[in-house]
């Protein structure tokens, strides 16, 4: 299918989804619904440079709260509208990301893995300790009851739903233009990717620019979303492994992998944590992850076709 | 006759260790060049600084008259100059057509804009000419060692070099099937693709090179004439022992 | 400098110093894991923070000294490394691929065993009775409190053992040479995975002591593994990855300028100093670990 067509069919199925939430006519699936396609949105991006290039980030912590915090701090000082405010946590985590990247992508993989883990301590202590934003205390979003006649909530959920289709839609053109084939190769042999012409470096700088982003723009409506926002919340170990999980048990080698993994296990979360409790659903989480990578490691996608 | 790649006064080392000192060497245009010396000579990280897949701290290489300093592997092949891989290293998870693509996409169509059905048939050609055309839409775990050595070799060829760098193309491979690759580099010698040979199976370097250089311990010790050159005192010694 | 802030970068100087010697503790598990045998087992802290609720356990329900306990308890951890040893070599190692997923692996169990502790344990934090908890040695105008002067003796003899262990014994010796190249370690007619299973068997066991001094310095709740995964590895790089001198020195580095942080600047700001030196010395010393790749 070309690029255009698929959108078209992306949006389609997002129209319906809306729809869909409307028609159970209840609020908390409109909550619920925020926190899934979230987690469809980290996931694709995490999956832009771990599934795409094998470098696995244990960052997306930092990445979705410096978008988070961005907001909150240019809720405080303008009163920008969120999908501009969407836009500069985008680009503030980008900016991180190949902060970072440009750090440690030189060296093996495990290092910059290491070094994402190092990353997301290093920017939550400057969270923490930056009382413009709240500091450890945390801040207070005032939430809007609607706009343009919209829930407020109901308009959280359809600007996540709009960059899930924008995230999806990302990750599909890479894996069918050129940086795609880059990418991969990057993943199977780093060094003759180089000698055949890959431009790796630079490659893997815009892997980690495009997902960190993608990230930062996932975390930027969340303090509308919780109204409270504090360090241990934004930062929580919970999107790390999530978003680690999701395209692994999904599958890594396409879009579709994450979006599955993040739909199962966002769903099973959301009726896990009503149903039993938020620390035993994380634990499954946990399990699921080991679990999968231990015995399918192709994730459910692998499953399916050859 | 002019020189396509310079080599003056290159220096390489580990920490203490001199792995190359004071290489100096010309490779003519159309030239057939043996590179040959024992395990350990230099050979590898010889190949290694002259694509930039490492960094040397002294000399100079030129290629096609421009300096190469400072450039990294990935320009240098989208200059012309390309190599294989000593172990083969294939991108696993792609079919053998998928890994050809990676040299076209990166390193030719950069400079000649080539449209994207020219180069699913410049693939298959490129397959058909080592004899793995029907294996196409393989991946490489299922090829033998011999067919791995032939898309190596593919894939080097693949990105239209001008000098072309087999690092031991053949070793282990049975009488018949070096012959078979000798004959694959002499026809793209013919063609005008400049090539060093890297190989420790002599009936093979000397089949093939119109010269010789010989590393020792990271040192140029004999240049010249491939009959002459196995002949040089140093060259015998360094082989068979004092 | 006046003479009050004198005597607090005294004291600043030598809690680091016996900060330093916990830290390499806590780390000598991952100079073996990581070092030696290049699993990157970002989960060690955890296991470090079992340990701690292990000597927690043996302390309020049985009134054993917390470190007396976590000896007791080596083998039991030890059996543990080797358990996931053979899961990590069935699972990743043998199907040739255990970069990323092998990651996520470990990095599955950090998470698990973290909200398993919470589970059973809450998000309170616990602490230990032991007699030496609370007295102070006093030089001069220098404090040795024995809450740090003991686990630093503890951890310097642990570590002391081990290279004892690495120095003198078949499979010590074996333990570095499979570090070094596994065809050798053939030729000595040893398994390679059998050394390595003990290996890793020995470095889970190390959590066992490390967490029991761990939370006899300050009290443990679950979540504070994560604090320990940036100084771990950052003292394991600096320190050369594998050397147990050098993982001693660069704790002892990194001890004393996190306590001069902590002292000058507040508490608050000391992660980030442990990350902030992650970070530096994987930008500007990768000189040093290339030699392995």
């Amino acid at each position: 299918m070309r690029g255009p067509g698929f959108v078209a069919l992306l949006l389609l199925a997002a129209a319906l989804v809306f729809g869909a939430a409307r028609l159970v006519d209840n609020p908390y699936a409109f909550f619920a619904g925020y926190v899934v396609l979230q987690y469809v949105v980290l996931a694709t991006a995490w999956n832009i440079l771990g599934g795409y290039t094998g470098y696995v980030n244990f960052g997306t912590a930092a990445f979705f709260a410096l978008g988070a915090y961005t907001t909150v701090a240019l809720h405080k000082l303008t009163s920008l509208p969120l999908p501009a405010m969407m836009l500069a946590g985008g680009i503030v985590s980008g900016a991180v990301g190949i902060g970072t990247g440009y750090l440690t992508l030189r060296l093996r993989g495990t290092y910059f893995s290491i070094a994402t883990l190092a990353m997301a301590v290093v920017v939550q202590t400057l969270i923490t300790n930056w009382s413009f934003v709240g500091g450890s205390r945390g801040a207070y979003v005032v939430r809007p009851a609607e706009v343009m006649g919209l829930d407020y909530v109901q308009y959280l959920f359809l600007l996540m739903l709009a960059l899930a289709v924008i995230a999806i839609a990302t990750a599909r053109t890479i894996e069918r233009a050129r940086i795609g084939t880059g990418f991969a190769a990057i993943r199977d042999d780093e060094v003759a990717a180089e000698a055949n012409g890959v431009p790796t470096l630079r490659l893997k700088l815009i892997a980690t620019a495009l997902s960190g982003g993608l990230m930062g723009m996932a975390g930027a409506p969340l303090p509308y979303y919780v109204t409270y926002l504090d360090p241990a919340s934004g930062f929580s170990l919970s999107y790390a492994v999530n978003t680690i999980a999701m395209p692994l048990i999904g599958g890594t080698s396409s879009w579709v992998g994450p979006v599955i993994g993040a739909v199962l296990l966002g769903t099973l979360q959301q009726v896990a944590s009503v149903t039993i409790s938020s620390a035993l659903s994380l634990l499954i989480v946990g399990l699921l992850l080991v679990g999968f990578v231990i015995a399918a490691p192709r994730g459910i996608i692998g499953w399916f076709g050859k | 006759m002019t020189s396509l790649l310079q080599v003056q006064g290159l220096g390489k080392r580990f920490g203490g260790f001199v792995a190359l000192s004071d290489i100096s060497f010309d490779v003519a245009d159309g030239e057939r060049l043996g590179l040959i010396g024992p395990n350990g000579s230099g050979k590898s990280t010889l190949v290694n600084c002259l694509c930039g897949t490492l960094r040397n701290e002294s000399g100079e290489v030129r290629f096609a008259g421009h300096s190469l300093a400072g450039l990294n592997a990935h320009q240098r092949i989208r200059r012309g100059l390309a190599r294989s891989f000593q172990l083969p290293r294939p991108f696993g998870t792609m079919t053998l057509a998928e890994n050809l693509r990676v040299p076209i996409l990166y390193a030719v169509q950069p400079r000649t804009g080539a449209r994207v059905p020219d180069i699913d048939r410049r693939c298959t050609d490129l397959l058909g000419m080592v004899g793995l055309a029907d294996k196409a839409d393989r991946k490489p775990a299922d090829l033998t060692q011999i067919e791995m050595r032939k898309l190596e070799l593919a894939r080097a060829m693949a990105s239209e070099p001008r000098l072309l760098i087999a690092d031991e193309a053949m070793a282990g491979l049975s009488h018949q099937e070096v012959d078979e690759i000798l004959a694959l580099l002499l026809r793209l010698n013919a063609e005008g693709v400049t090539i060093i040979m890297i190989e420790h199976i002599m009936r093979a370097v000397l089949a093939f090179s119109q010269r010789l250089v010989v590393l020792v311990a990271g040192r140029k010790i004999a240049d010249g004439a491939p009959q002459d050159v196995v002949r040089e005192p140093a060259v015998v010694e360094a082989y068979l022992g004092s | 400098m006046d003479l009050l802030s004198l005597d607090l970068l005294g004291n600043a100087l030598v809690s680091g110093l016996l900060l330093g010697a916990f830290y390499a503790a806590v780390t000598i598990g991952v100079s073996i894991s990581f070092g030696m045998l290049d699993i990157v087992n970002i989960a060690h802290p955890a296991f470090i923070i079992l340990g701690s609720y292990t000597a927690y356990i043996a302390n309020t329900a049985l009134g054993v000294d917390p470190i007396l306990a976590s000896i007791v308890l080596l083998p039991a951890f030890y059996l543990l490394g080797m358990a996931i040893y053979t899961i990590y070599d069935l699972a990743f190692e043998r199907r040739g691929d255990a970069s990323i997923r092998g990651l996520a692996f470990f990095f599955g169990l950090l998470f698990i065993t973290e909200v398993a502790l919470v589970l059973v344990f809450g998000v309170d934090y616990r602490l230990v009775e032991a007699p030496y908890i609370g007295p102070s040695l006093t030089l001069g105008p220098v404090d040795l409190p024995l809450r740090l002067l003991v686990p630093a003796l503890v951890s310097l003899g642990l570590i002391g053992g081990l290279q004892l262990f690495m120095r003198h014994s078949f499979t010590g010796r074996a333990i570095q040479a499979v570090a070094q190249d596994p065809l050798a370690l053939r030729l000595m007619a040893a398994n390679p995975t059998r050394i390595k299973r003990i290996a890793f068997g020995l470095s889970i066991a190390t959590a066992s002591v490390a967490g029991a001094v761990l939370i006899v310095i300050q009290p443990v709740e679950p979540s504070i593994a994560r604090d320990y995964i940036g100084r771990v590895f950052a003292i394991c790089v600096m320190g050369g990855l594998g050397s147990f001198g050098g993982t001693i020195a660069a704790a002892m580095a990194l001890g004393v300028v996190e306590s001069l942080t902590s002292t000058f600047s507040g508490p608050s700001w000391s992660p980030a100093v442990a990350f902030g030196f992650l970070l530096l010395t994987l930008a500007l010393r990768p000189a040093g670990l290339f030699g392995r790749s």
